[in-house]
């Protein structure tokens, strides 16, 4: 039974990796930069949410919603004041700048909000009811874990939907493919990425109000290290490719929650990057990645 | 001829900057005007302008992003920790033993060079900055629950505390997420300075040389320098594992100016403050890491006893992107370019 706990556990905390990998592939994909601040957008999601249902007392639902509109917004503004002007910039000026905006948001969080970790209180479930008990006392599943799953799903098949139907999401695709050629066809490259960004932060306070909800810890520095590891299930499925985000994640959680019950809690980070490294030896562009030969 | 001339006498500004800057700091020192805060930064300085000539090898010279540098500091560190203590009555005398310890630090750090290069440099681009970054934080996960100690049957490791079991009289080193306590403080101010010269003496040689040649070569066109014989994998090794070494060497400085060293202290944030000191002193430019590592260290911990110690990782974070976004403005760039450009009108002139 603690076998099957154990996916369970893996495959929630997977989904909620996934959605935080796909915000990482997209932004790479559009705009070839690793966007380290990203992990902090999931921070400040987690705060917006626990200050709207801890101080303004608003329903679980409203406190998303506004979650996922501040860091829309968030994300759309850094995108404009600090990765646009770099647009024809050498990729590691932005990479820098990335980092700077990530320390940028870790501070003003911290000053704003204070250094001390607060505790979340999920969104979903109570103290005494927390979880759907499949056999009484062996196996169990937390209403969030079930809300992860469903989220992720949800999140994928939404944005699945959008970049193969609408025109925005096609506009998108030819922008990663070619930006010369897709501003040559008419298309808004600059309010693309924007958008790129926009989509990618909102799921990021999604994300962030998940994971806060499944390890109920909030500080300055709570999204940075998931922000790691959910690039590295991004490099893992093969950056740049949406289902490579989904199953990079999964398997990256499933991978950590094995290795922290069989192996050992304090080497769990090692195993996962360590199976990452094999895995870029062996199909150097991740698990969905496409390999593109040099030309020369 | 005369790029030559100009390449030696810009090594050599830059050993006259750093024989300057010691020997004022010196005077400074013996005149006591030195702060205690400000003395302490002093060792930790040194090692930070190591580390940063260092990975501009890797990134500046060999054109490779690496985001795990702190992992061969680390492992220099805790290797260096652990031969300063199992020769301490072998070697009585403390900066000998400094010395043995640092090169015991950069023997592991360039080991660790080779085990994570020659995988590594297979890749490129992006995918050699996360396989650093996995390795940098594989490192530090295994140094966290690493045991070692010493006892009169010799060295012991372990991978848990259970298993951790020393003889009479035995010491322990390195104690898993606690790291390595009771170090002896060999680390000086002087020791520190002859690092630096040491390490600019190895990256500027190697530089200027022909190997050197090879590895810019790789950087600017690697398809173009294959094509003319040059072995990709050979050059881009030496030149990691140059880096990896030295690192090693910092490591081993840095940890032996602690009484106690933990690995957390050698993390990814560690890694990207090393490589910021890199770019904002100019990618490929010895002097400009030098200079943007020992002002960048010092300048945030001077900001400290300022009124506004609460600001100052945020004053950090907008200046680090201010610098960013100036540095890359066209319009900017292209003023600098033009009166860059006078200036060499000029020297023709003359």
């Amino acid at each position: 039974m603690s076998f099957l706990n154990n996916v369970i556990t893996g495959i929630s905390l997977g989904s909620i990796y996934a959605i935080i990998a796909l915000g990482y592939t997209m932004v790479y994909g559009i705009a070839k930069m690793l966007n380290f601040a990203h992990g902090d957008v999931i921070m400040v999601g987690g705060y917006v949410c626990f200050l709207a249902m801890g101080s303004a007392g608003l329903p679980p639902a409203a406190g998303v919603l506004l979650a996922v509109a501040v860091c829309t917004v968030l994300g759309i503004v850094i995108e404009r004041l600090a990765y646009k002007p770099l647009r024809a910039a050498p990729s590691l000026a932005v990479l820098i700048t990335a980092i700077g905006v990530s320390y940028f948001l870790q501070n003003s969080a911290q000053i704003l909000w204070g250094a001390d970790t607060k505790i979340f209180t999920p969104i979903v479930g109570t103290a005494g009811d927390s979880s759907l008990e499949l056999i009484p006392g062996q196996l169990s599943i937390s209403y969030v874990a079930i809300l992860s799953v469903v989220c992720c799903v949800a999140v994928m098949v939404a944005l699945t939907l959008f970049t193969s139907q609408t025109k925005l999401g096609k506009a998108m695709r030819a922008c990663s493919e070619d930006k010369g050629a897709a501003q040559l066809m008419g298309i808004d490259v600059n309010a693309t990425i924007s958008m790129t960004f926009a989509i990618g932060s909102a799921l990021a306070a999604i994300a962030g109000v998940l994971m806060c909800s499944a390890y109920p810890i909030l500080s300055p520095t709570t999204g940075s290290l998931p922000g790691i590891r959910a690039f590295t299930a991004a490099v893992f499925g093969g950056i740049g490719s949406v289902p490579g985000a989904l199953l990079g994640g999964i398997l990256l959680g499933v991978i950590e929650t094995f290795a922290k019950a069989y192996i050992s809690t304090d080497l769990s980070d090692a195993v996962v990057f360590a199976v990452l490294i094999v895995v870029l030896l062996v199909r150097p562009a991740g698990l969905l990645g496409k390999y593109v030969p040099e030309k020369v | 001829m005369k790029k030559l001339n100009k390449n030696s006498l810009n090594w050599f500004i830059n050993y006259g900057i750093v024989i300057a800057a010691f020997a004022v700091l010196q005077l400074l020192l013996g005149r006591k005007l030195l702060s205690n805060s400000l003395q302490s930064l002093l060792v930790p300085a040194c090692c930070y302008i190591v580390m940063a000539v260092s990975l501009n090898l890797t990134v500046g010279i060999l054109g490779e992003l690496s985001l795990g540098h702190a992992g061969f500091m680390s492992l220099g560190a805790f290797s260096g920790i652990v031969a300063s203590i199992l020769l301490q009555d072998l070697i009585p005398m403390a900066p000998l033993r400094l010395a043995v310890s640092m090169a015991v630090g950069a023997a592991f750090g360039a080991l660790g060079g080779v085990v994570v290069g020659v995988p590594v440099l297979r890749l490129q681009g992006d995918y050699l900055a996360i396989v650093t970054l996995a390795f940098g934080q594989i490192i530090k996960n295994i140094i966290m629950v690493l045991y070692v100690g010493a006892d009169d049957k010799g060295l012991h490791i372990a991978a848990s505390s259970d298993r951790f079991l020393l003889g009479e009289g035995g010491i322990a080193i390195i104690k898993g997420p606690m790291g390595a306590v009771g170090v002896q403080k060999l680390a000086s101010f002087t020791a520190g300075f002859v690092l630096i010269l040491i390490t600019l003496l190895v990256v500027q040689n190697l530089v200027s040389s022909r190997s050197g040649r090879a590895v810019m070569a790789l950087r600017d066109n690697r398809i173009a320098a294959e094509s003319v014989g040059i072995p990709v994998t050979r050059y881009k090794l030496m030149a990691f594992v140059t880096s990896a070494a030295l690192a090693g060497a910092a490591g081993a400085l840095f940890g032996l100016n602690y009484s106690s060293t933990v690995a957390s202290k050698f993390d990814f944030n560690t890694s990207i403050l090393v490589l910021v000191f890199v770019v904002l002193g100019g990618l490929g430019s010895i002097r400009g890491s030098i200079i943007a590592a020992a002002l960048l260290y010092v300048l945030p911990e001077l900001l400290r006893s300022f009124n506004i110690a609460e600001y100052r990782m945020l004053i950090y974070a907008i200046v680090l992107i201010l610098v960013m976004l100036a540095t890359n403005n066209p319009v900017l760039q292209s003023f600098f370019a033009r009166i860059f450009h006078r200036d060499e009108e000029k020297g023709v002139a003359q």
